[in-house]
């Protein structure tokens, strides 16, 4: 494998258990198991109720786009090579944002069209979740 | 909601200065500082050992500031380098003036991001979104306004309308740093950034600083310059998507209303009585959504609003008479605050607007404020 050269997610406590999970093909939301708010990004109590009685919880992977960029402006050499890239905004059905990118979309992106979620391994610890149109 | 109505017409801005804008390698934060500082007192010509109250903003260490200046201050705040700063900063100041923590307060702003290139983005901030490849403020209105266009048919043409204005009334001032007219094909046809903004939807980067001097209405009557009264005041924060830093799902709307209805209250005005309109403009979205948020049009109508020159000094509701964080100077709402005062004393020349009595002020920022100004 080349060498990675975009930048990689911090794994900590808090969210090693999401890219444990991503790397099964898997999306998680941290679950509050106390009041059962869903939310992401992780956060070290719940910020509905304050808890620290917290999990993950696997959710459909899918959801609408909220809303979509291009960028034309590589903020990192390692995207240099990807100009122009997409960055989506996607609200998953179970309510928490997520932000990635919008793959195979051939132009035919739209606010409010649903999308689901793809998995691209990129180092053998990271594999990151992405979004398509679903079909 | 919250009231503040105790406060009103209590604090007055007495002197307000700015260095030029521009690329200055040769000083630093502190030097910028000291100049703004000293225009500002020599405006307002108080004794600069009479300043007890020192907040500061984008200046590294505010002790240093204090020595350089040589002033010993009993109240002192200093506030992180974000744009959003100016106005909770002014409001701090009003409530320690209020509650008599001190008597005369300089705020001092500094900005050297153009010599020392300064990116915004990437490895400089850090976000847990990075690996998707999104960074960067203006990233957060591009999303926003991507989404406004489908929402309500809001066109790039139409967004064009504030860069046009904003960068017409640059060219009535001769301190600004873009002065060349443009065009609304100009901006359609600039380098894409993150679209669908470009080039000229993005606020300059400059090296400046601005300083402030504020005193209770009392106080203000004694000093050189007729006193600007801080007149109504409004503040509310929208943290739930702060990971994405600037981003508001629905365009800062829901506080901007509350805002409305607390700094209108208080002022008792309202948008129609705005003789000019100071927008906080770190990306030309933001200008949209606070003219809807405030109610100076209907919800989705900002587009059709700003068509045909409403913003221009002379059109509808002059708006960033001074250019604006777009064309003037980016000195991140401090130097919009000083141009609100300026335009009050009848300062502006060129770019003056006629019996300018209320001015209003308006960042929409995760920590979004308004400010409205009236004569004293
Ligand atoms: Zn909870």
């Amino acid at each position: 494998m080349t060498a990675y050269d975009k930048p990689l997610p911090k794994i900590d406590t808090l969210t090693r258990p999401f890219w444990e999970l991503a790397k099964d093909e898997k999306l998680a939301v941290q679950l509050c198991n106390d009041c059962g708010d869903r939310h992401f990004p992780a956060s070290p109590v719940c910020p509905k109720c304050l808890s620290k009685d917290q999990g993950w919880e696997v959710v459909s992977g899918r959801g609408t786009l909220f809303s979509w960029v291009t960028f034309h402006r590589a903020y990192w050499n390692g995207f240099a090579k990807d100009l122009p890239y997409d960055v989506c905004l996607i609200e998953l059905d179970e309510g928490p944002f997520f932000v990635s990118n919008l793959v195979d979309a051939g132009g035919e992106a739209a606010v409010g069209a649903r999308v689901e979620v793809v998995f691209e391994p990129i180092t053998d610890e990271i594999t990151l979740p992405k979004f398509k149109l679903a079909t | 909601m919250s009231d503040f109505r105790a406060l009103k017409d209590k604090v007055a801005v007495v002197g307000v200065g700015n260095t030029r804008y521009g690329n200055f390698p040769e000083t630093d934060d502190y030097g910028l500082g000291a100049d703004a500082f000293r225009d500002a007192v020599a405006d307002c010509g108080i004794d600069k050992n009479e300043i007890d109250g020192l907040l500061v903003c984008r200046i590294p260490y505010y002790a240093r500031m204090g020595e350089i200046l040589g002033i010993s201050p009993r109240w002192t705040i200093p506030l992180p380098p974000h744009g959003r700063m100016a106005s909770m900063g002014i409001i701090e100041a009003v409530a320690a003036l209020e509650a008599g923590l001190c008597k005369y307060v300089a705020l001092i702003y500094a900005n050297i991001g153009r010599s020392r290139r300064v990116n915004y983005g990437g490895e400089e901030s850090p976000n847990i979104w990075d690996p998707w490849g999104y960074t960067s403020p203006g990233a957060a209105h591009a999303m926003m306004f991507q989404r406004h266009m489908a929402l309500y048919g809001t066109t790039t043409e139409q967004l064009a309308e504030v860069s046009v204005a904003f960068r017409h009334n640059a060219g009535l001032n001769p301190d600004a740093v873009m002065r060349k007219p443009i065009t609304i094909e100009d901006h359609e046809n600039a380098r894409p950034i993150v679209l669908p903004l470009r080039l000229l939807d993005y606020c300059l980067i400059n090296d400046g600083a601005v300083c402030m001097i504020l005193t209770t209405k009392e106080r203000a009557k004694d000093l050189k310059k007729p006193p600007v009264m801080i007149s109504g005041l409004g503040g509310r924060e929208a943290f739930a998507h702060a990971s994405l830093s600037n981003f508001e799902r629905d365009f800062f709307y829901p506080q901007l209303q509350e805002i409305a209805a607390e700094t209108y209250g208080m002022a008792g005005v309202g948008p129609s009585d705005i003789d000019a309109f100071m927008c906080y403009d770190n990306f030309s979205p933001t200008v949209l959504f606070s003219l809807e948020g405030l109610g100076f049009c209907g919800r989705g109508e900002s587009g059709s609003f700003v068509e045909g020159g409403t913003l221009k000094v002379g059109g509808k509701l002059p708006t960033n008479t001074d250019g604006g964080h777009l064309s003037n100077s980016y000195m991140q709402g401090w130097a919009l605050n000083v141009e609100a005062v300026r335009q009050l004393r009848g300062e502006c020349g060129e770019r003056q607007v006629p019996d300018c009595e209320v001015v209003q002020f308006i960042a929409a920022t995760p920590c979004s404020r308004s400010i409205i100004y009236t004569r004293g």
